[in-house]
């Protein structure tokens, strides 16, 4: 259902002049809580698996719907989730939510099938370059890959969710064209992933460029199996956010605390926060059916851990309020 | 790594054809309204020397703001960092086109203020009786009336006077504020003779729902041409909340080089939105700013060495780690 929260009527779309989209919000979000695999991944410090799956188990008692919670990644690439089996059996798994994991290629399906995994996530790009530089072979390599993983996967009754990064922007190539994002979500999406996840991988998006991919994007792919990966590496997160529910999208995926920095501009920030997108969808009426005071709680814990600030204003403002 | 070159890439690149024939479209302009001179050092807990802060000007008019907030003419024993607001207001280098205004609280400080060539004036009312006691030591009528006085000698001098109203959207006393007593305090500040009101989110507790609601009761009585947004980012929401606001036809925009003053009912928390961020997304979104994105990061940069903290801009945090 759509609620319309602001304005009281129905406006047409103002970033472009084809869209018949109304102003009206969901009035549900789906919180995909990203920060025990995006964001730890991303973190410099390594953490024990004890804080690891501690987080999980505080983050499972927010309410949150979707937590991911490890990567079956090859532990040379990414020694922080070396421990993924160890994670993934030892939390506890709440009957509310859902725990995806990502797996690469086959051998990771395997693995994560094998340590009990009832979801997994599968990352492509909208960049070649990226693709390239990241997992080391062409779009339409990854998507072979993915395929198998995906075919097998279906076969096992464990759903599977797409990832394309570079969605708004490339760190080599630049600009990315709306029409290749678009192609590549379609494909993600008829190889049978039931949500495809659209990445602004190094933050560079802002409403317009947001508006625009979305548009091309939702030509192929319908909205409710769209959720939105916003960085807040240039402070943009929230009103591309907010762009993407004025567009229809009611996914939307976040790290608490904003764990995981920018991998492209050291010491920039990443992820956005969990609490700030809650914080911003309880003003506006929308349900999520998380607990905010929870996630604050649970982005304390791993700071603490961490040894590091939270990037959450939500969190910062909490905590030194009189 | 090549995302610098996003800062020279024309916002043209990016653009979506922004709604020009849909009629609701977005302003094709925005003017920004400076305050980091006055409203973010006054906020800062280091004391700044005067030559400093008229270094900090001079930079930000050499960088296209249009309107830059120069001092404050309120007794030095309340706001000891605004004690040299003559020697700033004379050592200042005024970029022709450029606006200067400065806060004047009462009659005798809009004498001072324009002994010491001040050529606009801003005055300061809430939308909170409890704030407005606990600020400035008077119900919200009785500040009305001194500011009567101010604007009646302002329009015999022939200076304009700008209108903020604050708490429009909470006051940390009164919690949650009614849309209608702003439109009030707002309507009277414009039938005084003030010629923009700017409305001022100073708690920053604001989301875009309760913004959409607020800019609809007080656009009923002034117009949406005399309306700016003053929005704080203690909650991380101010991107969005801005974004609302221009899609409801505002076009002025009050924000603080570097993010510069912090919110001093929430010790160490964020106060006002950072200058950068908010031009960032305005030219994302292919809206003019007459703003050198680049020489404004200078200015910021150069505060924070002088006050010796980090940025509070997203986007300068992205770029100098470059």
């Amino acid at each position: 259902g759509m609620v319309s929260v602001s304005m009281g009527r129905k406006k047409p779309c103002v970033f472009c002049t084809r869209c018949t989209l109304t102003h009206e919000y969901p009035e549900y979000v789906k919180m995909i809580e990203v920060g025990p695999r995006d964001g730890l991944q991303n973190e410099k410090e390594m953490v024990p698996t004890r804080v690891k799956i501690q987080l999980i188990n505080m983050l499972s008692e927010t309410g949150l719907p979707v937590i991911e919670a490890t990567s079956f990644v090859s532990s040379k690439w990414v020694p922080q989730m070396a421990d993924h089996t160890e994670v993934l059996q030892a939390i506890h798994r709440s009957s509310h939510a859902r725990y995806p994991v990502l797996t690469p290629n086959m051998h990771g399906f395997q693995d994560a099938v094998a340590a009990g995994a009832t979801e997994v996530a599968v990352f492509g790009s909208a960049s070649e370059t990226f693709s390239q530089k990241n997992i080391n072979c062409s779009i339409d390599d990854s998507m072979l890959k993915f395929e198998e993983v995906i075919c097998t996967a279906k076969q096992q009754q464990i759903p599977v969710r797409g990832y394309v990064s570079c969605a708004l922007g490339c760190p080599y190539e630049g600009p990315i064209e709306p029409t290749k994002v678009a192609e590549v979500v379609k494909r993600l999406y008829e190889l049978g992933c039931y949500e495809v996840s659209l990445g602004d991988t190094i933050g560079v998006g802002t409403p317009g460029s947001m508006a625009k991919m979305l548009h091309y994007v939702m030509e192929e792919v319908p909205s409710s199996a769209l959720a939105v990966h916003c960085h807040d590496t240039y402070g943009q997160a929230l009103a591309n956010i907010l762009t993407a529910l004025q567009m229809g999208i009611c996914a939307v995926d976040s790290s608490v605390a904003g764990l995981g920095g920018c991998p492209y501009a050291q010491g920039a920030s990443g992820n956005v926060s969990t609490e700030d997108v809650l914080y911003m969808l309880h003003g506006m009426g929308i349900k999520t059916g998380v607990d905010l005071s929870k996630v604050i709680e649970a982005g304390d814990f791993i700071c603490k851990a961490l040894n590091r600030k939270t990037n959450s204003k939500v969190a910062q403002a909490r905590s030194k309020s009189s | 790594v090549r995302v610098f070159s996003f800062f020279n890439v024309s916002p043209v690149q990016w653009l979506v054809q922004v709604g020009a024939s849909a009629g609701k479209a977005l302003p094709q302009r925005v003017k920004i309204v400076e305050v980091g001179p006055r409203d973010g050092l006054q906020n800062e807990k280091t004391l700044v020397p005067t030559e400093v802060k008229i270094h900090l000007i001079d930079m930000l008019s050499e960088a296209g703001l249009p309107v830059i907030e120069a001092t404050s003419f309120v007794s030095p024993e309340w706001v000891p960092q605004m004690a040299d607001q003559v020697e700033v207001m004379k050592g200042i280098n005024r970029r022709p086109g450029v606006s200067y205004p400065v806060l004047t609280p009462n009659l005798k400080g809009f004498q001072a203020a324009v002994k010491a060539g001040a050529a606009e004036v801003a005055i300061f009312g809430a939308a909170s009786e409890l704030f407005s006691k606990k600020n400035i030591n008077c119900s919200v009528d009785e500040s009305l009336q001194r500011f009567e006085e101010v604007t009646k000698a302002a329009k015999e001098a022939g200076v304009r006077v700008r209108g903020y109203v604050s708490c429009v959207l909470g006051c940390p006393y009164e919690g949650q504020v009614s849309p209608d007593k702003v439109a009030q305090v707002a309507k009277r500040l414009y039938s005084m003779g003030c010629y923009e009101i700017s409305l001022g989110d100073t708690i920053g507790v604001g989301t875009p729902g309760g913004m959409a609601e607020l800019l609809e009761a007080v656009s009923r009585e002034v117009p949406v041409d005399a309306l700016a947004v003053h929005c704080h980012d203690t909650y991380g929401q101010a991107l969005a909340n801005i974004l609302i606001a221009l899609q409801m036809g505002i076009s002025v925009v009050d924000s603080s080089v570097a993010g510069l003053g912090g919110c001093p009912y929430a010790q160490g928390a964020s106060g006002n939105v950072a200058t950068e961020d908010v031009v960032y997304m305005l030219h994302g979104l292919g809206i003019q700013t007459g703003v050198d994105l680049p020489k404004l990061m200078d200015a910021g940069a150069f505060i924070c060495r002088s006050l010796n903290r980090k940025t509070s801009s997203k986007v300068a945090q992205a770029t100098c780690k470059l």
